[in-house]
């Protein structure tokens, strides 16, 4: 590759090549049909950049936010009892654990329940807005910021998981019934609707309006 | 389709940054070194030594303790003389049948199904690899582990349950079952798997097996 010694800021696609995203094999993009392109490695479909991954994450996204609001002010929980029965949101379920003196355990769900879910969405519509925009500044901290985003948004199934083993414990007990509220469908699609956004976000355009000097088409 | 001779052209060592699309040249990695990209720092590669032996080793750990996270209890209470125990599967029914279908879906398959088909396309891809016999039938399954992968939430899991008990703690005596710490030796088992396994071997033998 001659182009790529004289350039040493090259990217594939500059140099008309794209690379399979499961087996990182370098391919010539063709120059006819550049539809239904297949590894020639190991057979994946291969893309010069994600399709529609700006609408697809923008779509997600907004879900996101939508489901975020009743994922908060619905019960998350719901405990029966012969004293009657009381609701629990996310919220207040940290503030319990906070005042029965688990502080430690208070702050891992506040963290991972209400604290990933908000800085996710609000990081991806920061990541998504400033790659339409086609911003040159801040490349490297929006980088590390989508392998952030990548990275914690599993630890979010969290109070999915509590409610599971509370429900399936408490239930057995009959003393008291534990039912999980309609916030924790909702919570349960904020959870995933982020992690497709993730997934359908293509960071290589965080990088493309660096070496973009005339209009190449996103394909 | 890609014309078949579309690759061999390339320098077998020149990689695009899958985060950044920076064309660089693979450094020649020493056991245990990591490389990364140039410009954007994404983690491009790792040579683990014995990386077959090792990823197959630790897998094989991973599918009984699976096992065992599975068939045993794994959490339970203690309430004046009555001991309730509940397996994940249990809990996941319990769920089902108070009506919320869809949360109880969410938690069979990252919690249940994803982990296990991780662990069995692994094991498909891995053990033909070791015996040598190598098929393109092998990079359709390992397709499937990756598009898997960041849905087995095994660890998540394992705290969700430590959070519910400090939550149970105050009405009866909470007890951790022999599935709590099989899930425990799961998650450390699967993640050393994963630091072990050297992906580049996978499509490097095929390539060399072509040549006569």
């Amino acid at each position: 590759m001659n182009a790529f010694h004289a350039n040493p800021h090259l990217t594939a696609r500059q140099a008309g090549l794209m690379s399979c995203h499961i087996c990182a094999q370098l391919a010539h993009l063709p120059d006819g049909d550049r539809h239904h392109l297949r590894c020639p490695r190991c057979g994946a479909p291969m893309h010069m950049r994600k399709p529609a991954s700006i609408s697809t994450t923008w779509a997600l996204v907004i879900a996101a936010v939508l489901l975020y609001i009743p994922a908060n002010l619905l019960p998350m929980m719901v405990t029966a009892s012969l004293m009657g029965s009381q609701e629990d949101t996310i919220m207040s379920g940290v503030v319990f654990l906070w005042q029965s003196g688990s502080w430690p355990l208070a702050a891992v769900v506040f963290f991972a329940s209400v604290m990933v879910p908000l800085l996710k969405i609000i990081a991806l519509i920061y990541l998504t807005a400033s790659v339409q925009r086609r911003s040159r500044q801040n490349l490297l901290q929006r980088a590390r910021l989508y392998r952030m985003v990548e990275f914690v948004g599993r630890w979010s199934m969290l109070d999915i998981y509590v409610i599971t083993i509370l429900v399936a414990l408490v239930h057995f007990q009959g003393l008291a019934i534990i039912q999980a509220g309609p916030a924790a469908v909702a919570f349960g699609a904020v959870v995933v609707l982020t992690m497709f956004a993730a997934m359908s976000f293509d960071p290589r355009l965080i990088w493309d309006p660096l070496t973009d000097t005339e209009a190449l088409t996103h394909d | 389709m890609l014309a078949p001779d579309a690759h061999p052209t390339l320098p077998a060592n020149l990689i695009a940054c899958h985060e950044c699309d920076l064309l660089q040249t693979e450094p020649q990695l020493a056991p245990g070194e990591t490389a990364r990209c140039a410009r954007c720092k994404a983690f491009l590669a790792r040579n683990p030594p014995d990386s077959i032996d090792r990823t197959l080793a630790l897998t094989l750990c991973a599918a009984i303790l699976y096992l065992l996270a599975n068939v045993y209890p794994l959490v339970g209470l203690e309430m004046q003389g009555r001991r309730v125990e509940v397996t994940l599967l249990e809990a996941v029914q319990v769920l089902w049948r108070d009506g919320m279908g869809p949360v109880a879906a969410l938690v069979f398959v990252t919690a249940l199904l994803f982990p296990v088909l991780e662990l069995l396309m692994i094991l498909l891809v891995l053990v033909p690899l070791r015996l040598g016999r190598v098929s393109p039938k092998l990079a359709a399954f390992f397709r499937l582990v990756r598009s898997v992968q960041p849905w087995g939430m095994t660890e998540v899991f394992l705290l969700g349950m430590l959070v519910s008990l400090v939550k149970l703690s105050h009405l009866a005596h909470v007890i951790l079952g022999t599935a709590f710490w099989a899930m425990a030796g799961l998650i450390l088992a699967l993640t050393l798997a994963g630091r072990a396994f050297d992906t580049r071997l996978l499509w490097q033998t095929p390539l060399a097996a072509e040549r006569p």
